[in-house]
């Protein structure tokens, strides 16, 4: 499979402050690709650079093979790329059906299909004027200008937010018609569930760096939360082994996060007269709140 | 007929969808023949990537219990093609040593035996060249 979007040592500096430090992405044609990461990791500043919206500091980055720091080619990157940014700032002065027909008139490849299903299951007001919509309605029509359009990449900035779940499940299944026609999916999401649903790949970045890469799969198969209890006090530095990614030691026992190796690290544990040991499945939410512990 | 996986059980949705697909069909609501939804029509049933349903179907055909007919989709293989060639030919030979002991009994030696087996293929290869 060829990469849609890659970036190397991609950095951005707003004065002082290092928003995106050196990210390394490959993301993969016809694959959903999730971005996670807190509040201000740097997931909008690297989807402004990649969008031509902002410019790097220093390295470099493609789409679909065009320069994204170069005008002529970004402009190529837009013409295969529908966003939907965080704000969803859409032309407040426009009814919902002005703007459906005003976006659709620039995409030759505009899919009447998706339009007439979204304005349906959104229960969308063509009449109604946009300043009027709620959060939420406004989220469900720039969620349908994008998915409408018939683009070959589509980014989303945070897609579900103020959404109700059954409108969560509608905006996940819309992604998936989506994917099934051949285009890949790149967003940023604080949903951990939704991630977990349709993602088969995850990028997690921290502080402007990536802290985890790799396939939905390979981390529900191999992370583990391996607990353990002692006959005498255990120390953190007792647990240096390859694939254990957080260690939490307390009295007798320790708590460690595995992202592989765990058949060698049971070994060791049991080495060190371990009296119990549990092995349990972890879910994307607790590896993603053991990153983020480990490094603050 | 399928259920939705648990994203967050700890067992990859695709192993969910494997055994949901294998249980169907050791209760009976699925049987030899019956066709599987295609893969964007299962993918927007159960809200999963499709790229899932495609590993699910594909590693399930590589274990006998699909067949992909292309262009058609995805049919449960009939139980003769669940079983592997090695073991349908293991059972075979059982059943050729048990026919070979029981001609030894009747007190045929092994040139006569073989000579019979030979004649009879012989006569059933002419046969199945006539019907062509």
């Amino acid at each position: 499979m060829a990469a849609v979007i890659e970036t190397v040592d991609l950095k951005k500096n707003f004065g002082e402050h290092e928003a995106v430090r050196g990210l390394n992405l490959s993301v993969q044609a016809g694959s959903v690709c999730a971005f996670l990461g807190r509040n201000g990791a740097g997931k909008t500043s690297t989807i402004k650079m990649l969008l031509g919206m902002v410019h790097p500091s220093s390295g470099t980055g493609s789409i679909f093979g065009h320069k994204i720091d170069n005008e002529k080619e970004s402009l190529l990157i837009r013409q295969k790329v529908a966003f939907v940014a965080e704000d969803k700032r859409l032309y407040d002065g426009m009814t919902v059906e002005q703007i459906v027909r005003f976006t659709k008139s620039f995409f030759p490849r505009w899919n009447d299909g998706f339009e007439r299903r979204l304005m349906e299951q959104f229960e969308l007001p063509p009449e109604r004027s946009i300043r009027q919509l709620s959060k939420g309605t406004r989220t469900k029509l720039a969620l349908l200008l994008g998915f409408a359009r018939g683009c070959e990449l589509l980014i989303l900035d945070e897609p579900t937010e103020g959404l109700d779940p059954g409108a969560i499940e509608d905006v996940l299944q819309i992604v998936v018609s989506l994917v099934a026609e051949g285009t890949t999916v790149f967003f940023s999401s604080h949903q951990i569930a939704e991630v977990e649903q349709i993602a088969d790949h995850v990028l997690m970045i921290d502080r402007g760096q990536l802290v985890l890469d790799a396939p939905m799969d390979q981390i529900t198969e191999q992370y583990r939360r391996i607990q353990a209890v002692f006959p005498g006090p255990v120390e953190e530095r007792d647990f240096r082994i390859a694939g254990i990614e957080n260690v939490r030691a307390e009295g007798k026992t320790v708590s460690l996060i595995a992202s592989h190796n765990v058949d060698s690290i049971v070994e060791h544990v049991r080495m060190l007269h371990a009296g119990s040991i549990d092995v349990v499945p972890l879910t994307l939410k607790e590896i993603f709140l053991g990153k983020m512990k480990a490094r603050s | 007929m399928f259920r939705k996986p648990n994203p967050s059980s700890g067992v990859p949705i695709y192993v969910q969808l494997k055994e949901q697909i294998r249980h169907a069909i050791e209760t009976g609501a699925l049987s030899a023949g019956d066709q599987l939804p295609g893969i964007r029509g299962m993918a927007e049933t159960l809200v999963i990537n499709p790229n899932t349903v495609i590993k699910v179907y594909r590693e399930l055909e590589q274990e006998g219990v699909l067949e992909i007919r292309h262009g058609l989709g995805a049919f449960i293989a009939s139980r003769r093609r669940n079983r592997s060639k090695t073991e349908e030919l293991q059972d075979a030979q059982q059943s050729v040593r048990e026919f070979v002991e029981t001609l030894k009994k009747q007190g045929l030696d092994q040139g006569e035996i073989r000579r019979l087996f030979e004649a009879e293929l012989a006569t059933d290869f002419q046969r199945s060249f006539q019907r062509r």
